[in-house]
């Protein structure tokens, strides 16, 4: 099957998509930040910039605050806006969303019961797997060394046997 | 010992089967609300019949009853219109509208057109109240109890199974324990 796509067509297209990918991310990203804001300091534009990026799309959920074209993305941009020029602290705005509409809304869920899973599964199966490798490695090294001399005189007599009824044929 | 080890990519790669397919007629976009076993927000809003005076909770609280999400720009809304009809005429539940990021005229002409399941529809143009209650589109719908307290969140359109399957019972249930 993959004989009948020429190597040339095929390179030609990685090449496309690999040129076409940057040009996604930069379109996707000033869409939140082309909005004529105001704000009293620079700091705030930064916080404002900051937690459009954390905040998840209930809507979208694969896009954030600051990505999404979403009505209720553009809404939920209001209200962080809001939030901020009434002087709320991040940790208060994030509680003020995540009241809301749940861990979902936050990019970087907290650990608790329901999640605990998602935060152990990478270092649970990390372990699972180098506890694999150790197990094997050590078999493997393990083999060689342990050839006693009984073993080294089966071995002997399996090979003369062999050779023997190699040699009567 | 060893052998068990042997085992493990075998047993791993089961536990992900029965993972995986226990997922696989989940709705990806279901999301449980965070409100459930929380009282309905706070609010002062006017209302499609009335939008001179403002209603706050006290005016939907007292009875089991149901807060429908809607607008007219909301096509889905259209489609489970006929069923809210229905639970307001023949299941006797009170139902109330949350007109959301609407035109109050447009909803108003939406109603005359189409009938209003309603006993009355709090206006709220710019979404807050939406905001208040982790509302991301329409139609939505809310069950709470005769203290205001949310109970369920359904998102999307209403139709007869999801009323006999989880919203009746719940109703139901929720009467119960009241008396």
């Amino acid at each position: 099957m993959s004989n009948t796509i020429p190597t040339v067509t095929r390179l030609l297209f990685l090449l496309v998509l690999m040129v076409g990918l940057p040009g996604q991310l930069a379109a996707q990203g000033p869409q939140g930040a082309v909005m004529p804001l105001e704000f009293d300091s620079p700091d705030q534009r930064a916080r404002y910039q900051q937690l459009s990026e954390v905040l998840r799309c209930p809507m979208c959920q694969n896009q954030n605050l600051s990505g999404s074209n979403a009505g209720i993305a553009g809404d939920l941009r209001r209200e962080l806006h809001r939030l901020i020029m009434e002087g709320q602290s991040n940790q208060e705005i994030l509680d003020f969303m995540q009241s809301r509409y749940g861990n979902f809304i936050l990019y970087d869920p907290p650990l608790d019961r329901q999640t605990v899973l998602l935060w152990l599964a990478p270092a649970l199966l990390l372990g699972v797997g180098l506890a694999f490798i150790w197990r094997i490695g050590r078999k493997r090294s393990g083999t060689a060394m342990e050839l006693d001399d009984e073993s080294r005189a089966r071995a002997r007599r399996l090979l003369e046997q062999t050779s023997a009824r190699s040699g009567s044929e | 010992m060893q052998r068990l080890w042997l085992l493990a990519p075998l047993l791993i790669f089961l536990l992900l089967a029965v993972l995986f397919y226990g997922s696989l007629g989940k709705d990806p976009e279901y999301l449980p609300s965070a409100l459930i076993g929380r009282p309905l927000p706070e609010f002062q809003l006017p209302t499609l019949e009335a939008d001179d005076s403002h209603l706050g909770r006290a005016a939907l609280i007292g009875d089991v009853a149901l807060l429908n999400v809607w607008a007219s720009w909301c096509y889905a809304c259209r489609i489970e219109h006929p069923f809210l009809e229905k639970i307001a005429n023949d299941y006797h539940v009170p139902l109330f509208g949350l007109n959301y990021k609407n035109d109050p005229d447009k909803a108003r002409a939406w109603l005359a057109r189409y009938g209003n399941p309603y006993r009355l529809s709090l206006i709220d143009r710019d979404g807050r109240l939406g905001i208040d209650l982790g509302v991301a589109g329409a139609p939505e719908t809310f069950v709470f109890d005769a203290d205001g307290v949310i109970h369920y969140r359904h998102i999307g359109i209403i139709d007869q199974s999801v009323w006999d399957d989880t919203l009746w019972p719940l109703i139901n249930r929720l009467r119960g324990d009241r008396e």
